[in-house]
């Protein structure tokens, strides 16, 4: 059964018509081409599907598009016009942080949800951070280095 | 497609939750992957779906009295970063997920999704956790350990919800939390386990031991426990195979692609057996 529900994204209020119980992934995908969103595993594991809602780190294949009437989203496309943004994207690319890029805008997210609280971390609280975003090339070290880096550079800017 | 309800308070929640038979949908990381089916496709849910995560009834935390309240829906989150959250409870909300599933995830579903290795059950367990279900006709609190009657099944009826977890803060001088899984995050319990224990005057004053993951719902009995309080420290080292013996006819684990049953009973004895002999540190 339809339902309009009304949500904003990016900063612009939205509202669709459709099944409440779609994946916020899909809706951000196929009818706003959010395509920043990944879906990896679709089950929660993998963190390529990561946006804010409501300023929350948050799995949106785990979230049904109904649960979030009123809500805030905000995804990578959006995210990426902060100056907090290009602070990590440099270091990523400086610290090669970056390779096949599937997992990186859930990596960049996951980055920002800690460095906002947690401007200093130590290497266990950045290994925490990123625990529930998987990447296959890498081996993690290099986005370690990157997010340190970012860290190092970015005071003030979270 | 399924009917969804959304309210805006409890009341309405739970008048939705008496005339219609429907799934209550708290943080949805259990239910959205439970009912899954793939890329660009809708959650296949089978009844009416009622959200209630969004309730400000159901989203309170807070310590009155020596007595802490979590409200069904508060996100793991949110139970971590409290500071009266006893550290068993603290360690295992730290152990679901990663962060991100922990900013939706709910002890609420935890409890209600009723898995045998649901981690909060456990710590909520040695916590002696009530539960307050609710209804239209009225409230019931009931104990924790009294609400599983088996894997996936508790006594909560179609017009209830739970809506808060309730126990007093506990005053302990030793507490024990471990989760065994296949690795640190994103990890299902293989075995977990959360205990106390008081120690006065060289005697063991209290002790409380739950087991997840290792019967059809979480271990606990007060009557073994019994058997160990008010014996001298010292004493413990020579009752404790007895007790173990005992513990072991409780632990009925099952072998899936987790971990096997052997394993899972050789853990969890061992590990009721290192926490009972560990000299306070």
């Amino acid at each position: 059964m339809s339902q309009i529900i009304q949500f904003t994204l990016n900063g612009t209020p939205v509202s669709l018509e459709s099944d409440p119980m779609r994946r916020l992934l899909d809706v951000l995908r196929d009818d706003f081409s959010e395509t920043g969103v990944k879906e990896g595993c679709g089950e929660g594991e993998c963190g390529a599907c990561s946006v804010f809602l409501n300023g929350k780190l948050v799995n949106s294949c785990l979230v049904a598009l109904g649960s979030i009437e009123g809500m805030n989203v905000e995804t990578i496309v959006h995210f990426k016009n902060t100056p907090a943004y290009r602070v990590i994207e440099q270091a990523f690319s400086d610290a090669g942080a970056v390779q096949c890029g599937f997992c990186t805008p859930g990596m960049v997210l996951a980055a920002y949800a800690l460095l906002k609280n947690n401007p200093h971390p130590g290497e266990n609280d950045i290994r925490e951070a990123i625990s529930g975003n998987l990447c296959r090339c890498t081996g993690y070290n290099m986005i370690v280095d990157g997010i340190r880096l970012a860290a190092k550079r970015g005071e003030g800017k979270w | 497609m399924v009917k969804s309800y959304r309210p805006r308070t409890l009341e309405e929640a739970l008048k939705i939750r008496s005339e219609t038979r429907c799934i209550p949908y708290a943080g949805g990381t259990d239910l959205m992957v439970r009912y899954r089916r793939g890329a660009g496709l809708a959650a296949g849910f089978d009844q009416p779906v009622l959200f209630i995560g969004q309730l400000a009834e159901l989203t309170q935390i807070y310590e009155k009295n020596g007595e802490l309240t979590i409200g069904a829906c508060v996100p793991y989150r949110e139970i971590i970063h409290q500071r009266h959250t006893p550290e068993i409870l603290r360690q295992a909300c730290e152990l679901i997920g990663a962060p991100a599933v922990q900013n939706l995830g709910t002890p609420g579903g935890n409890i209600c999704n009723a898995s045998p290795a649901g981690d909060t059950l456990p710590p909520l367990s040695v916590l002696d956790a009530n539960l307050t279900l609710q209804s239209l006709s009225g409230e019931r609190n009931v104990s924790i350990l009294s609400f599983f009657t088996g894997p996936g099944k508790t006594i909560l009826r179609d017009d209830e919800l739970l809506t808060a977890i309730h126990f007093r803060l506990p005053h302990f001088t030793v507490e024990g939390y471990r989760k065994v899984g296949t690795r640190k995050a994103n990890a299902l319990s293989k075995v977990s386990f959360a205990a106390f224990m008081l120690k006065e005057k060289e005697m063991l004053a209290d002790i409380r031991i739950a087991l997840g993951a290792v019967a059809p719902t979480v271990v606990r009995s007060r009557e073994l426990e019994n058997r160990l309080i008010g014996q001298p420290l010292t004493d413990l080292a020579k009752l404790l195979p007895e007790i173990l013996e005992s513990y072991g006819k409780l632990i009925l684990p099952i072998t899936d692609q987790r971990s096997d049953a052997n394993y899972r009973k050789t853990i969890a004895l061992r590990l009721i057996e290192n926490f009972v002999l560990k000299e306070e540190s």
